[in-house]
């Protein structure tokens, strides 16, 4: 479960990103988090990453508490979060084999283990017969479905997709989303964060919107009000 | 640390270095360059060292008696010779046995056969523990009543101690200088591989590997770059060492030097060779990717 109480984030250089938000996800939600640019979405996602820590308020990640976390459980934390970012985030000098055995290597998982699971994940986003190859030799969207896979193979409570159709193409995105929903079907909590409106209320999901650091709508089925980037 | 991620992190280390061509080559090469004056200038400090023992232990000051004392008046003074600061031994010659030594030492002279033993004095005979004091010893043996003449070689002395000194300070200095060179070398290039795979680190840290498991790699890069620095230069100092010393030991103006054998030196070099390129390798990898395990 993640729950943000009276989460506030002002940045060394006094910018001000989140302006006390509440928010509680429960595990296997599956979360819309929507919002124009500069609205504090980044924010939230490098809160939940432990990548910072707010300046006013509470988070628990998945039992563990964001708040003076040590530097010894940031790690155990991370652990329980996927993330899946716009630009893939491969690294091209590996295979799609190793960039997941990479991952699971990193957090002290057996060989064993290894040859056990990826094969299972790999088949699970439809890349089983792309293990050996390297991410320059696959296509956007299968690029995407490898850090997806990436992200599940260490098998965590949360996916979290920062903006992961960005830069795939409608059929693809759709293709990505179907995928992702399979994912929570299976148990895991996402949250995905995105600027496409199309894509958002086609899944009639639970969507949060927010502006200028504030949650506008907590709402199930569409996107609410508030200005979306790129769009009238 | 498993054994699966032992194989995993020496591989990587491996990689690493290979992966970076020039300025591995660029860090060996200072490593050995340092390691190979630093080894070579201690082992000047350690001969000289050497000299020095043997010089103490071969070198001796002779104190003459005065002629007018008998000879049991000589020997009495041989308590207060021996009560002198830095004196360790002081053995009474007579003159009759100063005649038979000296005669012993030109047996084919005729010329020195059958001297009459009143032209040479009483001595005494003394080794001294610090060769550095010889002046002072002399001085006070000097001052001792019906002693009349001290004859020390102290010029030789002397300069085997500035040798010493010379080689000991330029010694230390050089290995503060270049080990800090070697290390900030080291350190850069690592710092390139970590700059390589910034977005690998930026990816074990986002799936919770633990800074171990980040680190370990580069240290292994590091410790491999100095154990390879330290074997060239260890290889590289044996052969200069046995070609200098074949070189002395051939030359007819240095016999006087008795350069120790490098068969007796090549364990404590081979492990300060090995210890200090590891020291080198690991300081500078652990102080490159340091700021990469700020989390």
């Amino acid at each position: 479960m993640i729950r943000l109480k009276d989460v506030e984030m002002e940045y060394d250089n006094g910018t001000k990103a989140i302006r006390g938000i509440n928010l509680t996800i429960e595990d296997g939600e599956f979360v819309f988090l929507v919002g124009p640019s500069g609205s504090g979405k980044s924010t939230i996602i490098k809160l939940l990453t432990g990548e910072i820590e707010p300046t006013v308020g509470r988070i628990m990640i998945n039992g563990f508490s964001a708040n003076n976390i040590s530097e010894r459980q940031i790690p155990l934390m991370r652990r329980t979060i996927g993330v899946i970012f716009q630009d893939f985030r491969l690294i091209e000098k590996k295979t799609v084999y190793d960039n997941l055995a990479f991952v699971m290597r990193a957090v002290g998982v057996g060989p064993k283990e290894i040859h056990k699971r990826i094969p299972y994940v790999l088949q699970l986003v439809g890349l089983l017969d792309k293990s050996g190859r390297h991410p320059t030799e696959l296509s956007g969207g299968e690029q995407q479905r490898v850090a997806i896979a990436r992200a599940l193979v260490n098998n965590p409570s949360t996916i979290i997709a920062d903006e992961p159709t960005g830069n795939l193409d409608p059929d693809r995105s759709l293709e990505l989303m179907n995928l992702l929903v399979k994912i929570n079907k299976l148990g895991t909590t996402v949250v995905v964060v995105t600027h496409e409106k199309d894509l958002v209320d086609r899944f009639g999901k639970r969507v949060v919107t927010i502006d200028s650091g504030h949650v506008i709508n907590d709402s199930v089925g569409g996107y609410v009000g508030g200005r979306i980037h790129g769009q009238a | 640390m498993g054994r699966h991620n032992f194989r995993y992190f020496f591989h990587e280390g491996l990689t690493n270095m290979f992966s970076h061509g020039f300025m591995t080559f660029a860090a060996i090469g200072v490593t050995v360059a340092c390691l190979l004056i630093m080894g070579t200038f201690t082992l000047v400090a350690v001969n000289a060292n050497a000299l020095l023992k043997e010089l103490e232990q071969q070198n001796e000051i002779l104190a003459y008696v005065d002629e007018t004392y008998t000879e049991d008046q000589a020997q009495a003074l041989q308590s207060q010779i021996q009560a002198a600061t830095n004196v360790t031994s002081a053995t009474y010659i007579s003159k009759e046995q100063a005649m038979k030594d000296f005669e012993a030492q030109y047996p084919q002279e005729s010329l020195f056969q059958d001297l009459d033993p009143t032209i040479f004095r009483d001595r005494f005979a003394i080794h001294i523990s610090d060769l550095a004091q010889t002046e002072a010893t002399v001085q006070a043996v000097e001052k001792i009543p019906g002693i009349v003449k001290v004859n020390a070689y102290e010029e030789i002395s002397n300069g085997f101690i500035t040798v010493r000194n010379v080689a000991t300070v330029v010694c230390v200095t050089l290995i503060v200088v270049l080990f800090l060179v070697s290390v900030f070398i080291i350190s850069n290039t690592i710092k390139l591989t970590t700059f390589d795979r910034r977005e690998e680190i930026a990816i074990m840290r986002m799936v919770g590997a633990n800074n171990g498991f980040i680190r370990w790699p580069f240290v292994y890069e590091g410790f491999l770059l100095g154990l390879t620095g330290s074997v060239i230069a260890f290889g590289l100092q044996w052969a200069l060492y046995s070609a200098v010393s074949k070189g002395i030991a051939n030359s007819d103006s240095l016999q006087l030097f008795h350069v120790i054998e490098f068969q007796q030196l090549w364990e404590p070099v081979a492990a300060t060779f090995l210890g200090a390129g590891i020291v080198i390798g690991v300081g500078g990898s652990l102080s490159a990717i340091r700021k990469f395990l700020q989390v």
